[in-house]
């Protein structure tokens, strides 16, 4: 009997934290869904329920983001340069974190805390150099750029992480490997990189969700508008000095983030095991 | 002779040298590194002894400390200096109990853990620049929904608590305005957190909570003399990336409050971005975004004594 009440409290307690979580991540996007497709009358009115269609719902406002802006513009180059970004990044990361584990000594064993303090200088305090770089490889208004500019963040980061893979993963493996006539290269692609993965996949996921994330480089380097991507064209194009176009921003943002949300949230286990390198091996 | 290793002797003479090869591996992301992020980071100490402008990039005239004794004399630094460290640190202590708490139950299965594993990680899909507009539409001065529950549950509007006006003017007061950043800081970065500390969380080994139920240990008993101990270590990995991604952050302030009223919410990288590029003095932005490295630094390094102090332990 006892027992029994106090399995129902833990359940009780278990889904009022869960329904808190919930209710903390998605209030903002819900607002966001019901305003995007709100009327103008029906918005700016104070004395309506802010939570309900007083005017029937709209579709004005995504058409407007479609036809009257450079949404898909914006949207087009973030994909871009995110998918860009990342295959820079695995090429420059992946190839480094093996080394650093297997191939130059001791030291880059144990060069971890080095290369996170590379990713300890923000780009807040690199974008003004960074800024006259770009502009003497004449970049500056381009996506290449960004492009340029965005492994700076996410190098650092996957190579502290497959580090962390390659070093705990047993040498035996390898050297079995080479014993059976592979050469060191092959023992890399056809061993450790397959063992690596949920660590390649979750630098696939940050690399992207950084490149897409970043505003301080997108917004000092490009203010050509055909050249933008989301995070610094959407504002610029919808908040035009003290003109807000609130449904639009709104649905912009939602149609950014819901598929996203679905595709991270999805991967929601593998991304947990991609900061589990002991659990890889 | 099979055909792997047919194509390895002919690949031995570069690939079975390790020590060559590492240097192949690794040189193209050293060579990445120094030239984007080693030599900049050279350049912005140089920038910060000139007197470079935007219009006038070029490091022509050597002014020594000078940029730096104009930052220190500014009174809008000290105040950036102090909101900076409080939003990060209050993020950081409400984000690593809210991640702890949000990890112990998802650290368990429940029905439809997929469909809440993509809510809860909404924020995180978020751009960040898309989310202050979300969050600046959400706390609005006139149309704030937050603001008319409040009316509505009376602790708002005439008669209210909170005093008679039908609005708190969230980016509009200095506290309020500090306090709304550290709460758009903590919802955006709560989902990474929760899945680092996750990743902690599902490497203890289930016979230490079977035990501990054996021997009767209620819930918070477990928590507090298991869980907590156990998570230390990853929990300083949070810590990092948490105050990095709060403490670099300009996108946030950029959006909402503009660093105002006056200077009153301003944040040091938002000074940088304000001074460097809106203002054009390239020298001073630089020199106010270098005080953020050693802060940064000594943090880092206190993390991780403490990491290796408590691994050790």
């Amino acid at each position: 009997m006892n027992l029994a009440i106090k399995k129902r409290l833990r359940r009780l307690g278990f889904w009022l934290g869960m329904l808190f979580f919930a209710a903390f991540a998605i209030f903002p996007t819900v607002w966001m869904l019901i305003s995007a497709f709100k009327q103008n009358a029906d918005l700016y009115n104070a004395a309506n329920n802010p939570f309900l269609f007083n005017l029937p719902p709209t579709l004005k406002h995504i058409t407007f983001l479609f036809t009257n802006t450079d949404f898909s513009v914006f949207l087009w180059n973030s994909v871009l340069i995110g998918v860009m970004v990342v295959i820079i990044t695995l090429l420059l990361a992946v190839p480094a974190a093996y080394s650093l584990s297997r191939l130059v000594g001791r030291w880059g064993e144990r060069s971890g805390i080095a290369v996170f303090l590379v990713y300890l200088i923000p780009p807040t305090l690199l974008f003004l150099p960074l800024y006259q770089v770009i502009s003497l490889l004449r970049a500056a208004n381009t996506i290449w750029a960004l492009v340029l500019v965005y492994p700076t963040i996410t190098v650092p980061f996957c190579t502290w992480l497959l580090l962390g893979f390659f070093k705990s993963m047993p040498r035996e493996m390898e050297e079995a490997a080479l014993i059976d006539g592979y050469s060191r290269w092959q023992a890399f692609l056809k061993v450790s990189l397959p063992l690596a993965w949920p660590g390649i996949a979750t630098c696939v996921v940050f690399a992207f969700a950084l490149s897409l994330s970043d505003y301080i480089y997108a917004a000092s380097f490009v203010s050509e508008t055909a050249s933008r991507p989301l995070n610094s064209g959407v504002p610029t194009a919808l908040i035009r000095g003290d003109i807000y176009f609130w449904q639009s921003l709104m649905a912009a943002a939602a149609i950014v983030t819901i598929p996203l949300a679905i595709g991270y949230g999805l991967l929601f286990d593998k991304l947990i095991q991609g900061f589990q390198p002991e659990a890889a091996s | 002779m099979s055909d792997a290793t047919a194509r390895a002797t002919r690949h031995a003479g570069v690939t079975d040298r390790s020590t060559l090869l590492g240097a192949l591996m690794l040189a193209p992301a050293i060579v990445y590194i120094v030239a984007l992020v080693g030599i900049p980071f050279l350049l912005a100490i140089g920038l910060s002894l000139s007197n470079a402008t935007v219009g006038d990039p070029g490091f022509h005239t050597f002014v020594g400390f000078k940029n730096f004794e104009r930052v220190l004399n500014d009174p809008a630094f000290p105040v950036a200096l102090r909101n900076s460290i409080l939003v990060t640190l209050a993020t950081l202590v409400i984000t690593i109990i809210l991640a702890t708490a949000e990890s112990e139950l998802f650290a368990r299965n429940f029905r439809f853990k997929r469909f809440w594993q993509i809510i809860i990680i909404l924020p995180w899909a978020m751009p960040v620049s898309l989310a202050a507009v979300n969050w600046l539409w959400l706390l609005d001065s006139q149309f704030s929904p937050v603001d008319w529950i409040l009316v509505k549950t009376g602790l708002l509007g005439p008669g209210g608590v909170w005093g008679p006006a039908r609005h708190l003017y969230y980016y509009g007061r200095e506290w309020l305005g500090l306090g709304s950043l550290t709460l758009i800081n903590v919802w955006r970065l709560l989902p990474l957190a929760t899945i680092i500390v996750l990743a902690g969380r599902t490497s203890i080994p289930h016979e230490v909570f079977e035990q501990a139920q054996v021997d009767g240990a209620g819930f918070f008993r477990v928590l507090f003399r298991i869980t907590v101990p156990a998570l230390m270590p990853i929990l300083v990995v949070v810590t990092m990336f948490t105050a990095l991604m709060v403490f670099g952050d300009m996108a946030l302030i950029a959006m909402t409050t503009h660093g105002g009223p006056g200077h009153s919410t301003q944040l040091i990288p938002y000074l940088a971005y304000v001074k460097g590029v809106e203002g054009g003095a390239l020298s001073e932005g630089a020199a106010v975004a270098l005080f953020m490295f050693p802060i940064l630094l000594a943090a880092a390094i206190g993390a991780l004594r403490f990491a290796s102090r408590s691994e050790s332990n």
